[in-house]
């Protein structure tokens, strides 16, 4: 079997004969939809996939909210050589997160409706259509929330969450990860703090503490044990 | 609905896959014994490639590891959570008692934090010192040999350090601390708290050829592919098996009563079978009860009869009260001389490498009973949330909160690893009044009756809580850090989580010599139906500052001893 016959047989299979799935594979391009689901390959129970089969399915953004979002991700990340919006598939993830919390639907949808409207107003243009130095304007009104306030107006919220999301899609993927520097999720050998790293914090192992910690010659050794519970081996 | 009978019969049928269960199977099964294993969720094998979530990176996920579909976020190894579709539970009054189940083969000790803690010997006898509670009918020298035994197979790293309540062991090596836990135990020292070494369930050196050694990724919660981790599974029914153990194991079965003949003597289970959702029954000499707590207490209950109208082995009237979970409270510290960190892997192990045991004497005090407290921080792997409110922070710095632009980059840089928490995690006196019981108005999916809860906590637990803020804002301090977040206040109930938080509920089938105030005997035994036993934390008089896993992998083995020589002497 293919690759792609045996997409089908795993989606049909998990989804029975769902109408929303036949839709789904009907209407978009099956490399797409195969890109998408074979690109995520953890554990996930069959439930579990089929919940995601379906919402990578649905479509809750229209083509010009889309467009909308990537010029506002860009605005609060604008691409560096580190990695970029489209680097870190940012908007596929807050696409895919809106349908994932049902809670951020209307908040999204209704402030980028308001985004337009608000610059209209002043403007007589969309969001999109403005200068940068006019989208800028927009965004110095509302991206300083009060940081003892309890509660915000929409429009701070609206850019708060988005600057969540924005941050949270850029730093989970793998040009942000590399940028923050995250070093694990690999196998390793924890052997403490390297020395310059205790020299700076002004901080030191006490030797009584050490002579009970792993000695990395001999963790593979099998463990033994005197009577009294010492370790001798 | 007609029940299909098995043709086959079991010396032992044990009723759930976790901790207990799991170590249940293994005594009996290397004892020649043959035994049903029969678990309510779907199997699961740590090292199955097809379930794996173990190293997998965020962006291996569209959610980027969000907790919309499992509690803990959707890398963690538990297939359950708070609320589970189709099996509810319900509520008394204004009870607000939360219930975590993980529904597979391990249950939860797939994704738990291995901590790993022997009640001490004030532990056993609580009401001794406090006048409060019951006091266990054993004591620590009765579980001693056992817990060696546990140390010995399973494997716990830790350290000996002589303290009266919190007994040496046979331990594999400490890891060495993290950097923010080398700040805590300064913090800590400063205020004359105790620091020791963590003890945890992993394998910092190797034990025996068939399991794996650590190697670091701070993964335990997705459970270790290696076996280098405590997973029921891995370590207990695998091993159970691969030693020509006659284990067969019947999952995705959801036991609904026990089922007795016309003597009051129990002759197996009936269970819900999820994939065609027909009714099964299975026969065994003895059954044994490891659902956990209050799955255990729910299927006795459940298990009405002419002869046990309240449900089986409940002629006390005590199944499902006592029930207890752990205190609880977090702090986040943010500690500014760890802002701009320099970068290396210090994954370590899944979870703290240092943790405070109680340290204090109530006389003291105004609340009985104590607490230990757990550390985590340090530069772990990003994960959905990394980023959110980037530079919070920045307020404590004296500038600027919030913005947009590549500004944003460096605050994530800069505050990076530079936040920690610490948690309290302490013992709550066993009442009466808290309980679970059936909801007569409600069954599940599986037309099986469900639990509703009745837990409020008192003056005791919320004096704890507020002593336990008091502690963290003062190593805070001695750290150099600032406190994150208010104090929570009286109204607040000092920042007590709701009960079942801590996922340490236990009482519900309570030890004791007197059947008339005692579910079961200092074997874990029904005092009313010889052939039951109870090997979850369902018989534990009192729960201790401590874990309750390593005390639930003791007792089992003990029990599962004492039924070896039961049947033995054909007593049972």
């Amino acid at each position: 079997m293919d690759r792609r016959e045996s997409f089908k047989t795993m989606l049909l299979g998990s989804l029975g004969a769902g109408l929303a799935l036949q839709s789904c594979v009907e209407n978009t391009p099956p490399e797409v939809v195969e890109e998408a689901i074979w690109k995520y390959t953890y554990g996930r129970t069959p439930k579990e996939q089929e919940f995601d089969e379906k919402l990578l399915c649905e479509e809750f953004f229209e083509e010009d909210e889309l467009q909308q979002i990537e010029t506002l991700a860009n605005l609060i990340l604008p691409p560096t050589e580190a990695g970029s919006i489209a680097d870190a598939n940012v908007v596929p993830f807050i696409e895919f997160m809106a349908k994932d919390v049902p809670e951020f639907q209307t908040k999204i949808k209704g402030g980028l409706v308001w985004l337009d409207i608000y610059c209209n107003a002043k403007y007589q243009l969309t969001f999109r259509s403005c200068t940068e130095e006019q989208q800028k304007q927009v965004l110095d009104m509302i991206a300083w929330p009060d940081p003892e306030a309890k509660e915000h107006p929409h429009e701070v919220a609206f850019f708060s969450l988005m600057r969540n999301l924005v941050l949270t899609g850029y730093f989970t993927s793998e040009v942000g990860i590399k940028e923050l520097g995250y070093k694990g999720n690999t196998p390793n050998n924890w052997d403490g703090v390297p020395q310059d790293v205790l020299d700076d914090h002004g901080l030191s192992y006490d030797p009584e503490w050490l002579a009970k910690c792993v000695d990395p010659n001999t963790r593979g050794e099998i463990a033994q044990w005197d009577e009294e519970g010492n370790l001798i081996s | 609905m007609q029940i299909i009978e098995s043709q086959k019969s079991y010396d032992v049928i044990i009723v759930g896959s976790g901790a207990g269960g799991g170590m249940a199977t293994k005594v009996l099964a290397d004892a020649g014994l043959k035994v049903a294993v029969v678990e309510a969720g779907p199997f699961f094998d740590p090292a199955d490639e097809k379930t794996r979530t173990q190293l997998k990176w965020p962006y291996e996920s569209p959610r980027r590891g969000a907790g919309t579909q499992r509690d803990f976020g959707e890398f963690d190894m538990a297939y359950g959570g708070w609320e589970i579709e189709g099996e509810p539970y319900n509520q008394i009054g204004d009870s607000k008692f939360d219930w975590f189940r993980s529904i597979m083969l391990g249950g939860r000790t797939n994704h738990w934090g291995r901590i790993s803690l022997r009640f001490g010997p004030k532990d056993f006898k609580g009401k001794d010192k406090d006048g409060l509670g019951d006091n266990w009918p054993i004591g620590y020298e009765d579980v001693k040999p056992y817990y060696d035994k546990v140390d010995k197979l399973i494997g716990v790293f830790g350290s000996n350090e002589k303290r009266e309540n919190d007994p040496d062991g046979f331990f594999l090596p400490a890891p060495k601390p993290r950097l923010h836990e080398l700040y805590y135990i300064k913090g800590a020292k400063k205020s004359n708290v105790d620091v020791i070494p963590s003890r945890l369930s992993i394998l910092t050196k190797r034990i025996n050829n068939e399991r794996g050694v650590c190697f670091y990724c701070r993964q335990c919660n997705r459970s270790c592919s290696v076996y280098a981790d405590f997973s029921s599974g891995s370590c207990l029914i695998f091993p159970a098996q691969k030693n020509g153990g006659q284990v067969d194991l019947y999952v995705n079965s959801m036991v609904s009563e026990v089922t007795i003949d016309d003597n009051g003597k129990a002759t197996g289970v009936n269970y819900i079978n999820k994939e065609d959702r027909k009714q099964y029954s299975l026969k065994a000499k003895v059954v044994i009860l490891a659902a956990s707590a209050c799955s255990s207490a729910r299927i006795l209950l459940n298990s009405k009869s002419e002869k046990f109208p309240n449900g089986l082995g409940n002629s006390s009237g005590l199944i499902g009260k006592y029930l207890h979970d752990s205190t609880g409270t977090d702090r986040m510290f943010f500690i500014p001389e760890m802002m701009h960190r320099k970068r290396y892997n210090e994954d370590g192990v899944g979870g703290l490498h240092v943790y405070s045991p109680w340290w204090l004497d109530n006389k003291k005090l105004d609340f009985p009973r104590g607490y230990h407290i757990e550390v985590w921080g340090g530069m772990g792997m990003p994960g959905y949330s990394t980023g959110f409110n980037p530079n919070y922070l920045n307020k404590y710095l004296g500038e600027k909160v919030g913005g947009y632009g590549n500004g944003l980059r460096e605050d994530v840089k800069k505050f990076y690893g530079s936040v920690m928490g610490v948690s309290g995690r302490g013992e709550s006196i066993a009442m009466k009044d808290n309980y679970c019981e059936i909801d007569p108005t409600t069954v599940d999916e599986w037309g099986i009756p469900v639990l509703r809860f009745n837990y409020h906590w008192t003056d005791h637990e919320r004096k704890q809580a507020r002593h336990m803020h008091d502690t963290f804002e003062e190593i805070c301090h001695n750290m150099g850090g600032i406190v994150l977040g208010d104090k929570p206040t009286k109204e607040q109930d000092y920042g007590l989580l709701n009960p079942g938080r801590i996922i340490h509920e236990v009482g519900t089938t309570r030890m004791g010599s007197d059947p008339k105030t005692s579910v079961v005997n200092e074997f874990e035994q029904l005092h009313d139906v010889k052939n039951v036993f109870v090997v979850d934390a369902g018989p534990f008089v009192s729960q201790a500052d401590k874990n309750p896993t390593w005390t639930i992998l003791a007792l089992a083995w003990r029990t599962s001893d004492y039924i070896i020589e039961e049947l033995k002497k054909q007593n049972l």
